[in-house]
Order: structure tokens, then C-alpha cells, then sequence
């Protein structure tokens, strides 16, 4: 599958930042991260930056980006639509929580509310997300039980080494974060792992003989194709520029996305506030690289049935 | 709404004849034709005369070799949606632009409401949708929804373009809801089969099978435009991309 270069952005941006207020809300609440001043303003402003910029991103690879509101419409059968709703609905509790902590100073009663309704949003969010992905049966890398809450669980890890970078910005870090950052990034890197010997063992059942009903025949086997130069269908379905350097990407995935965030965020238990606050940055950074590493192989490896049509023997 | 009708009036759709199929194109020439002034015009192209060119058709002929040795056959397979009675390219749809008529089955893209997001194309196994690139929506086989009921063409013009245009008489329309119809009593006749029945979208366009038959010729498989989509394809990021995987291959 083409990855879309604003998708990649978007879902990586996103995820973070929905994975940044989800904690910034439930720590707050906790009483482990301050519930006020410039770490709560900085963190919600950066959580809603990263959201909005990646929203306004995803509207990118439309065709139609005028027309974007009617996308909130069809959410009894769309899963994108059920997305671009709970997008627009998580600004509501989680923007009159920011008001409510950072102006009137108020945590208590309503809310209080407010906090479990913008996390439950911002869970639900990146679920959505997630489903629009696993939804699609033509292709059987993402039609699989782990995509959704792989999804769910890298936005959350990468929003709990923001998190953490806030941490250290501020001077409120604490050792628990630091092994909370550790354990959730190893979870996220043994589901990936999962995942990716998932799809390489998957049956491949889909074949050139069914897609083309002539199997009863003999073998059936691409002769011409219906013109000379790839359509959109070969080069949105049929991309696999990456492909063949799985393993490799699969490698950097793995090293920035997860084992270099770890390292460099156990470093952050070391002694002193510089070396940990590079540590914490390094950690970000690197997810940030890793998970975009992750994203471009998530659709490169992507096979449609469609192709079948286009030469490929089985899908 | 992109809810599915429970079920509809009528199953208008197609049946192509495999065995009859001479692979001529008269088919997707003539689809593309009225089509880029029909229902959802333009059907734009990009480049059509330069070295790349390429553009949205609702309809394309594949060429399939099938068999071993000297029995094996051509099999020429024109491809176009199949109105799928529970397709999830209606129902992953966001704005609703996307539908299936209760009346008698047919999918539409409404091109007035569609935000060209490209989803439906990839719930669809069959690569029955293309995204027209001049007209920012998708584009899809509307069964000529204009021509079939249209009372300003005489009673014979009032079939798909594609039909009329075919010079073998190898697609037929009509109504596979009703078992007495010609194009039902062709598919029970001959053993008219769905593609991809086991995907569950169940195909209302049936395929007719290719007669056996000695006088295939060998052919090479030419794959050049499968390469070609990695090489030349796209702007300048995508030829940079193809680049890099170039280099790395070596």
C-alpha cells in the first residue's frame, strides 16, 4: 500500500499527542504530575499542537479537503468517520479541562469529570484510528486482531516519553516515570514483534485462480496487463518501495522505536538534571524516528487482493 | 446513509462471457467515452499523450494465460465493479457519498459529496474504484445509471455502454434478482461463477467460463508496467524513494 506521506504524520502526531494528554490527565489526577502552572499550560499546549497539526495533516491526502466536515456523518458503519468525530469530540472535555486547570485553577467535583471523559476520548480516538486499518479485509497485513491495539499502545508510549521530557524540562521528574516509560515501551516493542511474526507466517490464501474464477483450468498466469503504465491502482495498492529491506527497516524500527528510547530513558535515572534531560530528549527523538520507520513499513508491506488482478500469485 | 439496503428491488448487473471475450477493448473505450460525460464527468486523464500517461477508466481488460503447455488459453477478463450485495466500500465510506440503490442495487459514488479520501478503494478487493486525480473524487462503474433508464435514447441504447459497444456479444445485462431473466438463465446455462466468492461481498456480476479448447498460443508474461510502477511512477519525493530502493538493492 502507498503510504501516504501526511497519514504517516498524521497517525504518528497524533497518537503521540493523544498518548501525551491521556497521561498528562490520569498522572494529574493521581497527584504524580503537577495539576498546575507552566507543566500543565506547556503540556496540554503541546499535546493539542501535536493533534491539530496532525489532524490538519490527514486532511492533506484528500482529494476533497473543502468538503472534510462531511466525513463526521456516517459513523454507524465508518470507522473513519467514527474517528473524525471522537478527533473533534476529545477537544470538548479535554479543552474545558486545560481551561479548568490552568486559569480557574480547579481540579475537583466536575472536573474531575471533565478528566475521565478526556481520557476515555482520547482512548477511544486512537481505538478508531487503529480500526480503520484493521477494518480492511482486502488487506490481510492489517486485518489482524494486534493492529488496533498496537496502534493504541504506540500512541500511549510515545505520549509517556513526551511525558517524561516534560518531566525533566520542569524539574518534577521522578525515578517511577522513568521505569513506567521503560515498561510500556517494552510491552509496545513485544507486541510489534508479535505482529511482525504474525504476518510473516499468515497464510497468503487469496490467489490468482480465485480473484480470477479460472483456477478449475489449470494454473492461471498475469499475460497482459489492460495498459502500459501503472494506474492509480497499481500505485496505491501495488507500492512496495521498502518492501524487500523489511528485515532491515524492521531492525531500525525496533532500535530507534523501542531499545534506544529504553536505554536513553534509563539513563534518565543517573544522577544530576542535565544528563537526564538528554536522556529523556534523546528517548523522544528517537521514538519519533522509529515510529515513522514503523509507519512506512506498516503499509509497504501492506498487500492488496487487488493486485492479484495485476499480477501478483497470492495475496 | 452508507448503511446497506437489507435488499433491493432489482440486481441489475452484468455477465461477461469469458470464452467469447476477444480482449478488442471496445468495452472500456467506449465505458470511458460516455463516461467522462456522463453521471460523474469528467473522467480526467494525466499526460494522455506523454511518455506516462495515465487516468481514471471504470473499466480495463486484463489478459490472463491459463493452463500449461500447448492446451493452455488466453483468457481475456474485462474488470469493472461487480455491485456487490454487502460490499464494504458503501459502508467504510465517511460522508455517505458512497451508496447501493435499494432500487435495484446499483453502487454510486455521489461526486458532489465524495471527499476523495480513497478508503472504499482500499476496501475493495477487486480495484473496482480509481481515484480520478483531475477531479479529486473517486470514480466507479455507475452501470450507465444514465443511459439504462433514459428515455430520450431508442429502447436498444438503453443498456451499458459497454454492452452495446461489445462487437462478440460477450456482456450481457440485466437482472439477477429474477431467475427468469435471460442474463439468470445464462448464468444457471453455463455455469456463470462470482469472483473471490470465499471475501463475502457477494458479486452481483457473474463470468461466464472459457470453453476448452486446443489452439492457445505461448505468450510471454510481460510485467514491465508492474516494474515500471515503482520507477516512474509519482512526483519527485516518489522517484526519490524509488532511488534510495534502487541503491539499497545493490
Amino acid at each position: 500500500m502507498h503510504p501516504a506521506y501526511s497519514v504517516i504524520f498524521f497517525t504518528t502526531a497524533a497518537g503521540a499527542g493523544y498518548g501525551l494528554l491521556v497521561w498528562l490527565v490520569l498522572f494529574g489526577i493521581l497527584g504524580l504530575v503537577p495539576q498546575r502552572g507552566w507543566f500543565v499550560i506547556i503540556g496540554f499546549g503541546l499535546a493539542f499542537a501535536l493533534i491539530t497539526a496532525g489532524l490538519l495533516a490527514s486532511s492533506a491526502h484528500l482529494g476533497r479537503p473543502e468538503r472534510a466536515w462531511r466525513a463526521f456523518s456516517q459513523w454507524r458503519t465508518s470507522w473513519l468517520s467514527r474517528e473524525g468525530v471522537m478527533a473533534v469530540l476529545t477537544y470538548v472535555p479535554a479543552g474545558l479541562l486545560a481551561l479548568s486547570w490552568t486559569i480557574l485553577e480547579a481540579t475537583g467535583g466536575l472536573v474531575a469529570l471533565l478528566a475521565l471523559a478526556s481520557i476515555v476520548c482520547a482512548l477511544l480516538t486512537l481505538f478508531t484510528t487503529g480500526m480503520i486499518y484493521a477494518s480492511l479485509r482486502p488487506i490481510r497485513q492489517w486485518h489482524q486482531p494486534l493492529t488496533a491495539p498496537i496502534y493504541v499502545v504506540l500512541g500511549l508510549a510515545s505520549g509517556a516519553v513526551l511525558l517524561a521530557l516534560l518531566q525533566h524540562i520542569f524539574g518534577v521528574a521522578a525515578a517511577w516515570a522513568a521505569w513506567f516509560v521503560v515498561a510500556f515501551l517494552a510491552i509496545a516493542a513485544a507486541l510489534k514483534w508479535v505482529y511482525w511474526r504474525t504476518i510473516d507466517q499468515v497464510r497468503r490464501t487469496y490467489t490468482i485462480e480465485a480473484a480470477t474464477g479460472l483456477g478449475h483450468i489449470g494454473k492461471v498466469r498475469h499475460l497482459e496487463p489492460p495498459h502500459t503504465q501503472p494506474n492509480f491502482i497499481m500505485r496505491e495498492m501495488g507500492y512496495r518501495v521498502g518492501r524487500k529491506h523489511a528485515a532491515r527497516l524492521r531492525l531500525l524500527a525496533w532500535l530507534f522505536g523501542f531499545a534506544v528510547p529504553i536505554a536513553a530513558s534509563l539513563s534518565t535515572l543517573l544522577p544530576g538534571t542535565f544528563v537526564p534531560l538528554i536522556g529523556a530528549a534523546v528517548a523522544a527523538l528517537s521514538m519519533a524516528l522509529g515510529l515513522l520507520i514503523e509507519r512506512w513499513l506498516f503499509f509497504a508491506q501492506a498487500e492488496h487482493v487487488s493486485m492479484l488482478y495485476y499480477g501478483a500469485e497470492a495475496a | 446513509m452508507t448503511a446497506l439496503p437489507a435488499n433491493t428491488a432489482k440486481k441489475l448487473g452484468l455477465v461477461i462471457d469469458l470464452d467469447t471475450c476477444v480482449g478488442c477493448h471496445a468495452c472500456a473505450t467506449s465505458c470511458k467515452e460516455w463516461n467522462t460525460g456522463g453521471y460523474s464527468a469528467p473522467l480526467t486523464d494525466q499526460g494522455p499523450y506523454g511518455a506516462d500517461p495515465n487516468g481514471a477508466w471504470l473499466n480495463r481488460v486484463h489478459g490472463f494465460e491459463v493452463g500449461e503447455g500447448p492446451t493452455s488459453q488466453t483468457v481475456h477478463f474485462p474488470r469493472s465493479c461487480l455491485h456487490c450485495e454487502e460490499p464494504d466500500c458503501v459502508t467504510v465510506c465517511p460522508t455517505g457519498a458512497s451508496y447501493k440503490r435499494s432500487e435495484d442495487g446499483i453502487v454510486l459514488v455521489n461526486p458532489d459529496t465524495c471527499i476523495g479520501c480513497k478508503l472504499c478503494s482500499w476496501a475493495c478487493p477487486y480495484g473496482a474504484r480509481e481515484y480520478d486525480y483531475g477531479h479529486g473524487v473517486m470514480k466507479k462503474c455507475t452501470l450507465c445509471v444514465d443511459r439504462i433508464y433514459n428515455e430520450h435514447l431508442v429502447p436498444e441504447d438503453r443498456v451499458p455502454a459497454c454492452v452495446r459497444a461489445c462487437p462478440t456479444g460477450a456482456r450481457h445485462f440485466g437482472d439477477l434478482g429474477d431467475p427468469a431473466s435471460n442474463v439468470s438463465k445464462l448464468v444457471a446455462e453455463r455455469g456463470g461463477f462470482d469472483l473471490l466468492p470465499e471475501f463475502g461481498y457477494k458479486p452481483v456480476n457473474k463470468y461466464l467460463p472459457p470453453r476448452r479448447r486446443r489452439d492457445a498460443r505461448m505468450a510471454p508474461s510481460p510485467r514491465a508496467a508492474m516494474a515500471s510502477a515503482e520507477s516512474t511512477g509519482g512526483d519527485s519525493a516518489e522517484r526519490l524513494f524509488a532511488w534510495v530502493d534502487r541503491v539499497l538493492s545493490r
